[in-house]
């Protein structure tokens, strides 16, 4: 697993209160991860904080899965 | 009780009659406070009276950027941000046939829209450290409405609806969101008023006199205290019987 997405996965189970084992690449933060919409954008506030970027509303709203968390940090992490 | 030491609070509009006696009274009891105003002399003068605790911020609440950079520059100061008094308000009043654009604007751009942008931009800290308090200094006019006011009755009681809305998605997050609707409040407004027409107006209020500010004051400190942990979405009117809404 890479960096990214080991701190993506910290910042989840962190803020949502999950077992790490949930936080699966696939995971859906609202229908798997019991977040609610209000969490979804304290965690692309938490991923903005944790990364030094800024996350687009049009951006964070294709963020579903932990994986498209990891995917979009990774590729903003490479054209820095 | 309504112990606020160790707390942090904003105020805008400081230098206004209420504004000034809310900062006061949080002050009082035991907050540290950021005065927030368009006049930094006035600021000082208010920042001199309070001594220690209190730090001095200019901004103009016509100016987005401005708006949206003072939450930041509250918390900056104070180090956190526990609670923030919306209570910067204008009047442009005129009969609603021969009301401008810009006094609508205006009116609705400072009372209304700067609330919505200081909220926004108090809210990330807030809702991330689950305690905060906001309140926003309304009037009894966006519940009853006045004559002359459609744009001043428009944005309090625009402020009343977007503070409900925010209460419900914030309380989860120990976030409390409030308002106050003043009535009558004796300020250099109602001392213009002559006799005739204070007359008039004291024949309107049940309690027979106008308001003090920091009768406002008061109620600024229970619902920015923790006893007020379960007090969201609400109007807490104190304006002498003048509505009893």
């Amino acid at each position: 697993m890479s960096d990214i997405a080991e701190r993506v996965k910290k910042i989840v189970v962190e803020h949502l209160g999950v077992d790490a084992e949930k936080v699966t690449e696939n995971a859906s933060f609202i229908d798997d991860l019991g977040a609610d919409s209000l969490d979804t954008v304290e965690l692309v506030m938490a991923f903005e904080e944790e990364f030094g970027c800024e996350i687009p509303d049009d951006a964070a709203e294709t963020i579903l899965t932990v994986g498209d968390a990891t995917k979009f940090l990774e590729k903003n992490a490479a054209q820095a | 009780m309504f112990d606020l030491t160790g707390r942090t609070a904003l105020v805008t509009g400081a230098t206004g009659g209420i504004g000034g006696a809310i900062a006061r009274a949080l002050h009082a009891q035991g907050a540290t406070v950021a005065i927030s105003g368009t006049r930094v002399d006035a600021l000082q003068t208010l920042a001199d009276e309070l001594g220690e605790r209190v730090h001095v911020l200019q901004a103009n609440l016509k100016d987005a950027a401005s708006v949206d950079a003072l939450p930041g520059q509250a918390e900056a100061a104070l180090g956190s941000l526990d609670v923030l008094v919306h209570n910067a308000g204008i009047t442009r009043d005129n009969l609603f046939l021969r009301m401008k654009d810009e006094e609508w604007a205006d009116v609705i751009q400072v009372n209304l829209t700067a609330g919505f942008r200081l909220y926004r931009a108090a809210l990330r800290g807030m809702v991330k450290r689950r305690r905060g308090r906001l309140i926003g200094i309304t009037s009894v006019v966006g519940v009853t409405g006045n004559p002359g006011q459609g744009n001043y009755a428009a944005s309090k009681a625009g402020l009343i609806g977007m503070s409900k809305s925010l209460a419900a998605e914030v309380a989860s997050r120990g976030v409390t969101v409030n308002c106050i609707a003043p009535g009558f409040v004796e300020s250099p407004m109602t001392d213009a008023l002559n006799e005739k027409q204070k007359e008039a107006s004291l024949a309107h209020i049940p309690l027979g006199r106008f308001g003090q500010g920091a009768e406002i004051a008061a109620a600024a400190v229970y619902l920015a205290s923790d006893e007020a942990a379960y007090v969201t979405g609400h109007t807490l009117q104190v304006n002498g019987g003048i509505a009893m809404i």
